[in-house]
């Protein structure tokens, strides 16, 4: 018989799925890079404005494992730096996106019904039903081209989709008993809403944010694959991409590696996200 | 004795957790002679599904696991079955029916896809449909359902409960098995409706010659309805008997209490209940998993485990019978 | 003669459906003072929980009253002013879903005590572990979730929940109908001590007419959204007089040779219950009395007092 820590039951409820370690793995790998990446980049310089035809369009080797761009510069020290701008863009969207999504689905889903429920929705809507892609871009082309401007137009066309899933969560939550018996009690709407609802509703939505810092962090790299992010010489994967496909097929790490970065980024959150999900189920290990 | 139908040895089944096992069955001894009808008495918690479960081989595994025992039926050991032989004892030969007839039905089916399927998977015949349709109709009319033919294009929502629990005994015996095992059978319906199920089970068996297990949380149930019972506590039989018999002079003392906790009709007022609560499962209790909870626990109750002892109507698995000490 | 605790005229409860007009409730009255236990018994499709969700005002009445120590509450449960929604609080019947799982058992019981409780001697803390200790369940469950319980348990902590507040009035619908026999016990006589200790009053609904004997002081049976007996609990088990009382007293299992003799003859029960959307005419339960004569498919039967305090509602009996 072995000993049952809090910690204990949370890693073995994780770690049932495999994949779900992996992708653990593969996030706090990219995170620990991507926050020590001045010491850990092996040319911390390379992301800024540095240029040395000397040493450019080299193919990987020892000492530039992912190679060298026109500018001379390491592509492994850019990718390190480039993760930082991507993972900011997520952390900020989400920030901005989560508290607005899920408050507003919560309240249409428990008043369903009122005028409050059929205006949210409605407005929802609207949104959803813009592409999102192209209103993303018809945001970043309008003002400065810039990462925060990026984060903003990302902000726009993502929140609907927070409201929708909690609305549909909150409309059946609130039939459930235990909501009757806090509305029985006297409990306030607000208690409700956020002690009572929400707490039943954060395995979903958390999950959803997981996978979400993938999904975002790919729309920013689109933003940036037309220039509508992190300007230069800052790096950013998309942006290195685009660069990158001009050399085609000869110069092919110029690509390849920021492309393989972002599929890896997205790999590890996709993964992860399955973890949560498990982490935060009801049933006991 | 002649060969029972139905045998169970020292079985024990566990559970994989976090940082242990569950040791849910403990050594579980069971009999079921054929065309006899057994209650299985035990509450939540007690094992009954598992043990079930284990008997149909639908138990999960992991994160369940036999740690010993032998399942008998019709002497064929159970456990070292084959796929072909499990799937035989299934269509074949026993039938189970659930607690929640709702639960069991596939809702975006009609009731007649359902029992085409069954009667194929139980006779191995092909889709003539004139003799399913046939069969099934037939197969209604056993069950008393009025208008066969129009029930089977209904879907399991147009029923009422107790309608659709029939349909589920219909689809279980569609043809004849030897066991028919019912798990709370009418639990969720209304006294009446459930009245009226089971004495539908009861004719069916007697006609078709079946045995039964009559699994069951209320002792009246049990009382009324089988012929042998068998009370279960914490994965462990305790005491089985003749219905007359224990009913008449219950043995154990969790049988004791059980009894004494029902509400009677002649308002005498409810026992308080008996102190404690169903052991842990994960760091069960030594010896007799009962003791903590038994007001005549002795020294030896928390170092030995008793085992069933008695006749051939009365066992039971208590040192307070056991050399002669009562 | 006090005024009585809750008092119920004429209640009417009707659904409006597309398929038609769901008669749940029509025309229900009855009393019920403080330390009663008025039981209500029935089948599905009785109306027996509709009447108990329209005193807590989960449903407004479409006909009828509801008044509390004589005072009119026939409003919807939002409209109640917060003292009078501390006087009247339900169990329900599933344990599992009245306890929000993502919080822990402190947290639950906390929040009736936020609400109303301020006045109360001792901190939060120690009011809460009060609560437990009234249940009987240990303090260190305060830190527990109710996955970790068991169905009684999680019951125990719904009914502490009710009584924090300090109703005057508790329905409890099917409270123990989920749970094992013993534990069914436990609560039962908790419920009735508690009961005798506060002078509460208790609207019991329950399916199980063993229970029933035990717990209420007068019985109530319901059919189709209407009362067809209503007697003291003595008088009703060992005097029923209509027939559908006897048909479903008769199909009780027991478990004793004292119970069996006390049963009425038994009325082997035919046909379905039929639904609440289409009445049968005259007597709603004609189309399944074995007893049944001509008028009693014409004519509704009124409800008489065939001896004090023993109402029924069948042209078979009484005057």
């Amino acid at each position: 018989m072995g000993k049952r820590t809090v910690w204990g039951k949370w890693w073995y409820k994780f770690s049932r799925n495999p994949l779900s370690v992996v992708g653990l793995g593969i996030v706090c790998g990219i995170v620990f890079v991507a926050l020590f990446a001045p010491w850990v980049a092996p040319y911390p310089e390379h992301a800024g404005p540095y240029v040395n035809y000397g040493e450019a369009n080299r193919p990987p080797s020892f000492s530039h494992p992912f190679g060298t761009d026109a500018f001379g510069r390491d592509i492994l020290s850019r990718v390190f730096f480039a993760f930082r701008s991507s993972l900011l863009m997520g952390l900020v969207v989400l920030a901005i996106v989560v508290p607005v999504g899920v408050t507003l689905g919560l309240v249409a889903g428990y008043f369903k019904e009122s005028w409050l429920d059929v205006f949210i929705m409605r407005v929802t809507d609207i949104f959803l039903s813009v592409p999102p892609l192209i209103l993303a871009l018809a945001i970043t082309s309008v003002l400065k081209p810039n990462l925060t401007n990026a984060m903003m137009a990302v902000s726009v066309m993502w929140w609907p989709w927070y409201t929708r899933l909690v609305y549909g969560m909150a409309t059946s939550l609130r039939n459930e008993y235990f909501v009757q018996s806090a509305e029985l009690l006297g409990a306030s709407k607000f208690h409700i809403l956020f002690r009572e609802i929400l707490p039943n509703c954060v395995s979903t939505i958390l999950t959803k944010m997981t996978l979400d810092m993938g999904w975002v962090i790919l729309i920013g790299a689109a933003l940036s694959f037309v220039g509508l992010g992190e300007q230069p010489p800052k790096p950013a994967l998309g942006t290195m991409v685009s660069d990158g496909a001009r050399y085609l097929p000869e110069h092919w790490w110029m690509a390849v590696f920021p492309g393989l970065a972002i599929m890896l980024i997205v790999l590890g959150f996709n993964l992860l996200g399955d973890g949560i999900g498990d982490l935060f189920s009801l049933e006991e290990a | 004795m002649s060969q029972p139908l139905l045998e169970l040895q020292d079985l024990s089944v566990h559970f994989r957790v976090y940082g242990g096992y569950l040791r849910v069955l403990d050594g579980v001894n069971f009999r079921v002679a054929p065309q006899e009808k057994v209650g299985l008495v035990g509450e939540t918690g007690c094992g009954k599904t598992t043990t079930m479960k284990t008997i149909m081989r639908i138990l999960p595994q992991p994160p369940g696991i036999v740690r010993g025992g032998k399942i008998l039926f019709k002497g064929k050991e159970v456990l070292r079955m084959d796929t072909g032989e499990v799937e035989q004892m299934r269509r074949r030969e026993i039938a189970m029916i659930f607690q929640d007839p709702t639960a069991a039905l596939n809702p975006v089916f009609t009731i007649g896809e359902q029992l085409f399927d069954a009667i194929r998977y139980a006779t191995g015949k092909e889709t003539d449909h004139r003799f399913l349709h046939e069969v099934a109709v037939r197969a209604l009319e056993e069950v008393a359902l009025p208008d066969p033919a129009r029930i089977l294009t209904n879907y399991p929502i147009q029923l009422s409960g107790g309608m659709r629990q029939r349909v589920c005994i219909a689809l279980a015996l569609a043809c004849p098995k030897e066991l028919l095992i019912a798990d709370e059978p009418g639990t969720s319906l209304d006294v009446t409706i459930q009245d009226q199920i089971l004495r539908l089970i009861h004719r069916l068996a007697e006609e078709r010659k079946m045995a039964v297990i009559l699994i069951s949380h209320s002792l009246g149930v049990i009382r009324d309805w089988t012929e042998r019972v068998w009370v279960m506590y914490a994965g462990t039989i305790v005491e089985e008997a003749e219905t007359q018999e224990l009913f008449a002079r219950p043995l154990h003392p969790y049988t004791q209490a059980l009894l004494r906790c029902v509400p009677k009709l002649t308002g005498e007022g409810i026992a308080k209940g008996i102190p404690g609560r169903i052991p842990d499962y994960f760091d069960p209790p030594s010896g007799c998993r009962f003791h903590p909870r038994c007001p005549y626990r002795m020294e030896v109750c928390s170092r030995e485990k008793p085992r069933l002892y008695g006749t051939s109507s009365h066992q039971v698995a208590c040192f307070l019978y056991q050399e002669g000490k009562r | 003669m006090s005024i009585p605790l809750l008092e119920v005229r004429n209640l009417q409860k009707f659904f409006f459906t597309t398929r038609g007009v769901v008669k749940a409730v029509q025309g229900v009255s009855f009393t019920l003072d403080a330390g009663e236990t008025l039981g209500l018994v029935g089948e599905s499709g009785s109306g027996k929980s509709t009447i108990a969700y329209t005193v807590m005002g989960i449903y407004t009445p479409t006909g009828g009253q509801i008044f509390f120590r004589g005072k009119d509450i026939s409003m919807p449960h939002e409209k109640r002013p917060l003292a009078l929604k501390k006087e009247l609080q339900i169990v329900f019947q599933d344990p599992g879903s009245s306890l929000n799982p993502r919080r822990s058992i402190g947290e639950i019981l906390a929040l009736p005590l936020s609400i109303h409780g301020n006045h109360r001697p001792g901190t939060r803390e120690e009011q809460v572990r009060e609560l437990l200790r009234m249940v009987e369940l240990p303090p260190e469950y305060v830190s527990k979730y109710p996955r970790a319980l068991g169905g009684g348990e999680k019951q125990m902590v719904a009914i502490a929940r009710a009584l924090a507040v300090e109703p005057s009035l508790v329905v409890l619908d099917e409270p123990t109908s989920a749970l094992d026999v013993s534990v069914q016990a436990k609560i039962i006589n908790m419920l009735v001590e508690i009961q005798k200790e506060r002078g509460l009053g208790y609207l019991f609904i329950t399916h199980d007419l063993s229970l029933m004997r035990n717990i209420a002081h007068r019985v109530a049976i319901m059919y189709l959204g209407q009362v067809m007996e209503m007697a003291p609990s003595r008088v009703f088990f060992e005097k029923p007089l209509h027939p559908y009382t006897r048909m479903l007293i008769s199909s009780i299992p027991v478990v004793s040779e004292d119970e069996e003799k006390l049963k009425p003859q038994k009325v082997i029960p035919r046909g379905e219950i039929p639904s609440p959307v289409n009445l049968p005419s005259g007597c709603v339960f004609h189309p399944r009395c074995v007893e049944r004569e001509e008028r009693c498919s014409r004519e509704e039967p009124q409800m008489k007092e065939v001896e004090p305090g023993h109402w029924v509602k069948c042209h078979l009996t009484g005057a």
